[in-house]
């Protein structure tokens, strides 16, 4: 039982860190079930290839053997690409797999089914061209294991900090665009009523095509740092990571930006504590227990607000 | 010419379906078309559920699941019970009926997209305690399964050659398809129509919406459950990984690809999906994606299906109001 | 309403180039028909009012104006331009602006936001002549700048409808246009909005408003129309239809 305890802080760090990427992955599905009304399910394969490119850069800079690797240039080397291409990968799938449906007035049931679809399609593309086994990243190679201290007793390494500060900064930056540019204004007037918006003058289209470019980025930028935090990726990374981003938007109130950052830490904070206190086979069920009865509890989360015609029935 | 194929589709089907075995080259293909068959029972039983009621349920495999488990329990050296044949299909299909109603009733109030993803959720669940139940009491066998499970008997008669699973899977298969008729077009039919198209009006129109949901949740799930049984005693073994996500969205596939809500549709369509990865078995890796790709260009450019008429549910144009 | 008040359609004086010409419109609602063929025409700097009662297609035509609604045949014109196939933001691009019914004013936004967005059509333009803009909106309507970051969800139906016509000002629109102003307005508020369109039309802004209330509409606007199931039945100046008995009758409850 002092075990428990003992690593208790410990894991409250890391659950922290996990939890700040679950943030900035949750924040790509709020944006889009904001100003769409539909929940991404590829968004979780945009997060899986943002890693994975994280991955092909790090492995061509060591290849390279430029010396010595400092993150400070490293790191915005690996989450720049990662952002873009994994910006313009949501832009695509928006266009090619829900603008046709979404613009036909299709009922909810065509764009989920095409998600799946896209989403499959993702997974299996990746497994094909980069193989079935898992890749490495060569995180120590960035960030020495030396590199750490110690706070309260907890150890706590230099990784884990950085990894909690570029999320925080992405999300601020993220919420700055959105409360305070004309951008940002226009996403929310399309996410609150789209049909207004256009009567602004606002393009209606390129909008959301922009908002999936921002919450696809984000993704990205969470798959480098989940990449560099377990240094082991997969192919089917962006499932189990996809479905627990989605519980953490959830649990903040679907739609809203602060909610799904908060959300995001507090599922962190949860799924590392019952890994810990229960069996770590079963944290994963904890992630969909917690999602279950939130939805059925309390559908509009922590900072929702119950819309009356965003019929949830 | 789809729609003539549609016509005279019943007779050519019957015909099919009964002498297709006959003609089967080796035993293997008969294997193939018995699969067929019992992944056609779990197409009309998501169809029901998807299709009828406009529940998109993505965790069905879980039925199958339960199914099948509680088959391998009252049927194998497990827990040491055999019951017969009938009777333990029987309990499967209650089992699997109240699992649904279980599942479904949170999902209640929910929305599509909550819908889909809860149901999600609970398939993952049930497939990680199956996984994981082996400790410290063995109910599910764990990542190995259970083994040794009783094949079906009649009066003594044990059914042992694929040939003759297949004749009792296409039996069900019929019982199913007629059922499935007869529930679309009764009074639970129309109800289900009208929640899936509007469920809201269908509620103010005094639809027992409630009780309509769980209806479809427990038939869909009976039917899946009851498949999932026969898979038990056929394969005479169960595994955990015989019911992951995969299947749920390969069977909704099925049902997409032959066209939502109509019934022979979704047969046709578990007959291309199970059929079409056996022709081309070089191309095995490519699965997976193919199956993606289908469910993309099908709701993209024909989102009615192969054979439907009907296709979904429009959402009324919300651009115009008046 | 029987077919005896059909009226023949007025050519409008001359001296008042057209800004808005609708020829022969009809529009769709689903499968259902909402417009059978209406021929509107709205003459620079004047104020047209179209009357008429629930689901006579007034919003139909406010909403196939400005694209929300393509309509399956005939013509939209504004200042010589045929607009009828544009997209919604191209149509507020050249010129025009909606307050829709039910001002549908984002609740979400502060007051302030609201505005801003209205101005969006404006966005290359230089920060001064928004800012200019903002003035002239505060002095319109004085009760806004009280309220400049407050939620706009939160205000009341009458300041909601003031923040819905500032908005709309924000993009200097040559034709504005209002889908029911009055609805659920106290009497007071009524009158406020009113003279507030009147002195708005005075500033060199064209108005074409679409009202149930006809004794208000009648008293500020130039000409008017009246819609019933999706048909022009009456177009005549003001003056004349305030007098026309049956329109009285059906419209201003008089006898």
């Amino acid at each position: 039982m002092l075990d428990i305890i003992s690593i208790l802080p410990q894991q409250l760090v890391f659950g922290l860190a996990l939890g700040a990427v679950y943030g900035l992955i949750a924040l790509g599905y709020t944006m889009v079930y904001g100003v769409l009304t539909m929940i991404n399910f590829a968004h979780g394969e945009v997060f899986m290839i943002g890693a994975y490119i994280g991955w092909a850069v790090l492995t061509f800079l060591i290849g390279q053997q430029v010396g010595a690797l400092h993150p400070v240039w490293v790191l915005p080397m690996l989450l720049i690409p990662a952002m873009l291409l994994c910006g313009g990968l949501g832009v695509i799938i928006e266009r090619v797999a829900y603008r046709p449906l979404y613009a036909r007035g299709a009922s909810r049931l065509g764009p989920l089914i095409t998600a799946v679809g896209a989403s499959i399609v993702l997974q299996n593309a990746t497994m094909l061209t980069q193989g079935a086994r898992m890749k490495v990243y060569a995180t120590h190679l960035l960030f020495p294991s030396s590199w750490r201290f110690s706070l309260f007793g907890v150890s706590i390494s230099a990784l884990t900090i950085v990894i909690l500060l570029v999320s925080t900064l992405l999300m601020l930056g993220l919420s700055v665009l959105i409360q305070r540019t004309s951008l940002g204004r226009s996403i929310r007037a399309v996410a609150e009523d789209r049909e207004t918006a256009s009567l602004m003058g606002i393009d209606v289209g390129r909008t959301i095509s922009l908002t999936f470019f921002l919450g696809s980025a984000l993704g990205g930028a969470a798959g480098v740092l989940i990449g560099l935090y377990y240094t082991q990726i997969d192919f089917m990374m962006g499932y189990s990571a996809g479905l627990k981003a989605f519980t953490a938007a959830v649990l903040g109130g679907i739609g809203n930006i602060r909610g799904a950052m908060l959300g995001g830490l507090l599922l962190g904070i949860i799924e590392s504590g019952a890994s810990t206190l229960i069996n770590p086979a079963f944290k994963d069920v904890v992630a969909f227990a917690a999602l279950i009865l939130a939805l059925v509890f309390k559908p509009e989360g922590l900072f929702g607000e119950r819309d009356a015609d965003k019929e949830k029935i | 010419m789809i729609e003539r194929f549609t016509r005279y589709s019943p007779a050519l089907i019957l015909g099919a379906a009964v002498f297709a075995p006959l003609l089967a080259p080796n035993d293997y293909v008969v294997g193939v078309l018995a699969r067929i068959c019992l992944y056609a029972l779990l197409a009309l039983g998501l169809n029901i559920v998807v299709g009828f009621a406009g529940l998109l349920d993505l965790g069905f495999v879980a039925f199958y699941g339960i199914g099948s488990y509680v088959y391998a329990f009252l049927a194998s050296p497990h827990f040491g019970l055999h019951l017969p044949f009938a009777l333990a299909m029987l309990i499967v299909t209650l089992s699997a009926a109240v699992s649904g109603v279980l599942i479904g009733a949170p999902t209640l109030r929910l929305r599509g997209d909550y819908l889909a993803i809860v149901t999600l959720g609970f398939g993952e669940i049930t497939y990680i305690c199956l996984v994981n139940l082996d400790r410290p009491i063995n109910i599910t066998g764990g990542p190995n399964g259970l083994i040794s499970i009783d094949p079906p008997s009649f009066f003594g008669a044990v059914i042992d050659r694929n040939i003759e699973y297949y004749y009792l899977f296409l039996v069900v298969l019929g019982a199913v398809v007629l059922a499935s008729f007869r529930l679309r077009d009764s009074r639970i039919g129309w109800q289900w129509q009208a929640i899936r198209e509007d469920e809201i009006a269908a509620s103010a129109m005094g639809v027992d919406t409630t009780r309509a949901k769980l209806q479809a949740f427990a038939i869909g799930a009976a039917i899946a459950g009851f498949a999932g049984g026969l898979l038990a005693s056929w394969q005479r073994s169960v595994f955990p990984d015989n019911f992951l996500l995969q299947e749920s969205i390969n069977v909704l596939a099925m049902i997409i690809l032959g066209g939502i809500g109509n019934v022979l549709g979704v047969i046709l369509g578990a007959a291309v999906m199970v059929a079409l990865p056996e022709m081309f078995r070089e191309l095995a890796l490519y699965r997976l994606l193919a199956f993606g790709a289908i469910l993309m260009l099908v709701m993209i450019l024909r989102p009615q299906g192969l054979l439907s008429h009907a296709g979904l549910p429009r959402l009324r144009n919300r651009t115009m109001s008046r | 309403m029987c077919a005896g008040i059909l009226r023949l359609s007025k050519p409008i004086s001359d001296a008042a180039p057209s800004m808005l010409r609708l020829t022969n419109i009809v529009a769709h609602y689903g499968p259902v028909a909402a417009l059978h063929g209406i021929d509107i025409e709205v003459g620079q700097g004047e104020i047209v009012c179209l009357l008429g009662g629930n689901a006579s297609g007034k919003t139909t035509t406010m909403k196939t104006i400005v694209g929300l609604i393509k309509p399956t045949s005939g013509t939209v014109a504004f200042e010589g331009e045929i607009i009828s196939r544009l997209p919604t933001r191209t149509i507020i691009g050249r010129g025009i602006a909606l307050v829709p019914e039910a001002r549908r004013i984002f609740g979400r936004m502060t007051v302030w936001e609201n505005l801003m967005l209205g101005a969006h059509v404006r966005r290359g333009e230089p920060q001064d002549a928004i800012v200019q803009d903002l003035e002239s909106v505060y002095s319109l309507f004085p009760r806004l700048r009280e309220r400049i970051n407050q939620y706009a969800g939160t205000m009341s139906g009458g300041e909601q409808q003031m923040l819905a016509m500032g908005r709309a000002l924000m993009a200097r629109p040559r034709l504005l246009l209002m889908d029911e102003p009055s609805m659920g307005l106290s009497p007071a508020y009524v009158d406020q909005v009113f003279d507030i369109i009147q002195e708005i039309n005075r500033l060199g802004t064209t108005i074409l408003l679409v009202e149930q209330n006809a004794a208000v509409a009648l008293s500020i606007a130039r000409r008017g129309y009246v819609l019933q199931n999706g048909l022009i039945v009456a177009a005549d100046t003001a003056a004349a239809l305030l007098k026309a008995d049956d329109v009285r009758r059906a419209y201003l409850g008089e006898e």
